[in-house]
């Protein structure tokens, strides 16, 4: 230490600037980058975590796309689930938070209660879900009884098993309420104020200050939601305990995943899985931020 | 005012109502039914139309879940991972956040980048190959995958920190350095008592999020003593199926701490959620 009293600020900085990050410099090479290169040899073998790994080339690979309907499934029943469940919960979070914002009372009481559902161990909340879900006599179907139908049959039937998920996924949406609701907060009320003098409406205020300030929230939103659907895993593998009932509709592509590594030992092969699902999230994260300058408004005027 | 216009307000407060009352009773639902369904005798369990609030309530399930399970060795379990994580997490994140606001050092703002790009990686891809890391160490099977890492930092709450550290004037720690006091201490002195906050964010979403997790304790604890609550809850079944009372009063209890947490912190808690999406 002595021998920094007469360095340079420079190389001061530079030491304590090392110094202060090493617990995270180790980390970044023991749990990141080791574990990414691994993977992505692992996922060019045939490895079931005991003998050593064997090189097999593109096999894994291959096998993926030419000889496995069950990950081809998984495939689009994740991406069915993404989509939809999204684009959903983007409208409710948005829709919800703007009725809070607009000055009424009790708007802390409302937040909080949103807000619960996300707080409810994931275990225990797939549980009672499943509980509540039961066909014929889950709490649900009551609205159903009262108009005289039938409910539907929920999880256990292939056609409203991942409608159903989506339903769920709206229920666990309090952190995009609060996140919206600060930014509606945030947008200067002389915007509204200057458009109110050019006569504008609800709508005009809606759609040409509300919606392009809050661009960047959505934006957040929809890349950060991106990368959780893609790995939407506890609450269908609580529900199904990883089987896909009902056939194979709730297979997504994280529990397939875990299933080949940990049930089957096939660690190539799972790495394959997670390398393929990288790729897929990082081309759509791609997408979207390319796409952002068409769309995302960002009030300093250049993007970060 | 003019009366026209108030009668307005009080007309349109009260359709904004008509939409918030209906919604919060949605999101009500999943918590209100584990409440009521952890209060039932085995009879009303199936009841349809269903029973909303049990009469007389069945006490009983609460104690009873607690045996039925080996409750407490999970609980024990789960406060032991949840406390070393955030201990972790604390010290490390804190230290790394330091590094990244306050030193202006050559390769700082690489690493602030690669430790936002690290957020973009999918759990799976590292999952694999630090299982087999562990299961070579012979760490499988106890809790030390699920505390250790948390030692090494973690990137949103790197973020988090970084972002908090930076409003705190330069000006301090300049003064600092003038007087001859070291880089430990203006982290240890200064700047740790001022972002109170941000640390107990920090602390409240590892506690919470290592009290949730599920994925990590069902790869690595393999002994049923070692379980925490979340891989418990599947012990409510018997051949006849599940114990939903049993189940229901569980979910209830590992739920509460919670939620009690969030009542009491919640202005850190939006705060928090604040900081990590908007100001990027």
């Amino acid at each position: 230490m002595a021998v920094l009293l007469n360095a340079s600020p420079r190389v001061r900085n530079t030491f304590y600037g090392v110094v202060f990050a090493l617990p995270w410099l180790i980390g970044i090479c023991a749990f990141w980058i080791y574990p990414t290169l691994a993977s992505a040899y692992y996922s060019f073998t045939e490895f079931n975590a005991v003998q050593t790994p064997r090189w097999v080339g593109l096999r894994n690979y291959v096998e993926l796309f030419t000889d496995d309907p069950e990950f081809i499934q998984a495939i689009w029943n994740t991406l069915y689930f993404a989509s939809v469940s999204i684009v959903l919960a983007i409208l409710f979070a948005f829709g919800l938070a703007m009725l809070l914002n607009a000055r009424v009372h009790f708007q802390t009481v409302y937040r909080t209660v949103y807000f619960l559902p996300t707080l409810v161990p994931e275990v225990a909340l797939a549980l009672v879900w499943v509980y509540l879900f039961t066909p014929i006599t889950g709490l649900v179907n009551l609205p159903f009884d009262w108009l005289g139908l039938r409910g539907p049959c929920w999880l256990t039937c292939p056609q409203w098993s991942i409608p159903t998920l989506i339903l769920l996924a709206l229920w666990i949406i309090g952190q995009q309420i609060i996140l919206y609701l600060a930014g509606l907060q945030d947008v200067p009320q002389e915007l509204y104020d200057a458009s109110e003098v050019d006569g504008a409406n609800f709508w005009h205020k809606l759609w040409n200050v509300t919606i392009p300030m809050m661009t960047p929230v959505i934006f957040f939103h929809l890349v950060t939601s991106v990368i959780g659907a893609m790995q939407f895993f506890a609450i269908p593998y609580v529900m199904t305990g990883g089987t896909g009932f009902p056939a194979g509709t709730t297979m997504f592509y994280s529990i397939y995943l875990y299933k080949n590594a940990f049930h089957y030992f096939s660690m190539g092969y799972a790495s394959a899985m997670a390398w393929l699902l990288f790729l897929i999230t990082l081309a759509i994260t791609l997408v979207i931020f390319r796409s952002a300058r068409l769309w995302v408004y960002y009030a300093g005027g250049e993007a970060k | 005012m003019r009366p026209r216009k108030l009668v307005w307000q009080v007309v349109r407060e009260g359709l904004m109502h008509v939409a918030l009352v209906p919604a919060g009773l949605v999101f009500l639902l999943p918590f209100f039914w584990m409440l009521s369904t952890s209060l039932k005798p085995d009879i009303q369990l199936y009841a349809y139309p269903p029973i909303w609030i049990p009469s007389p309530p069945n006490w009983l399930n609460y104690p009873n879940a607690t045996t039925y399970i080996t409750f407490w060795v999970y609980l024990r379990n789960t406060v032991t991972i949840a406390a070393g994580a955030t201990i972790g997490a604390l010290i490390s994140c804190s230290l790394v956040a330091y590094s990244l606001a306050r030193i202006p050092w050559p390769g700082r703002n690489a690493l602030f980048i690669f430790t936002v790009a690290t957020l973009m990686l999918p759990f799976q891809v590292t999952m694999i190959p630090l299982f087999i890391v562990f299961k070579n160490l012979g760490w499988v099977g106890d809790f030390r995958p699920l505390i250790v890492p948390h030692f090494f930092g973690g990137a949103l709450y790197i973020f988090l920190l970084r972002q908090f550290f930076m409003t705190i004037p330069m000006e301090l720690s300049e003064a600092a350095r003038i007087d001859g006091s070291s880089e430990i201490r203006i982290y240890a002195s200064i700047i740790l008592p001022l972002a109170k906050p941000a640390l107990a964010t920090v602390a409240i979403f590892e506690v919470i999020a290592r009290w949730r997790d599920y994925l990590g304790p069902l790869i690595y604890l393999k002994d049923q003593s070692t379980y925490t609550l979340s891989l418990g809850l599947y012990e409510y079944s018997s051949q006849y199926g599940r114990e939903w009372g049993l189940l229901m009063a569980a979910s209830v209890m590992m739920t509460l701490p919670i939620v009690l947490l969030f009542f009491f912190l919640q202005k850190v808690f939006v705060q928090g959620i604040a900081l990590t999406g908007i100001k990027g």
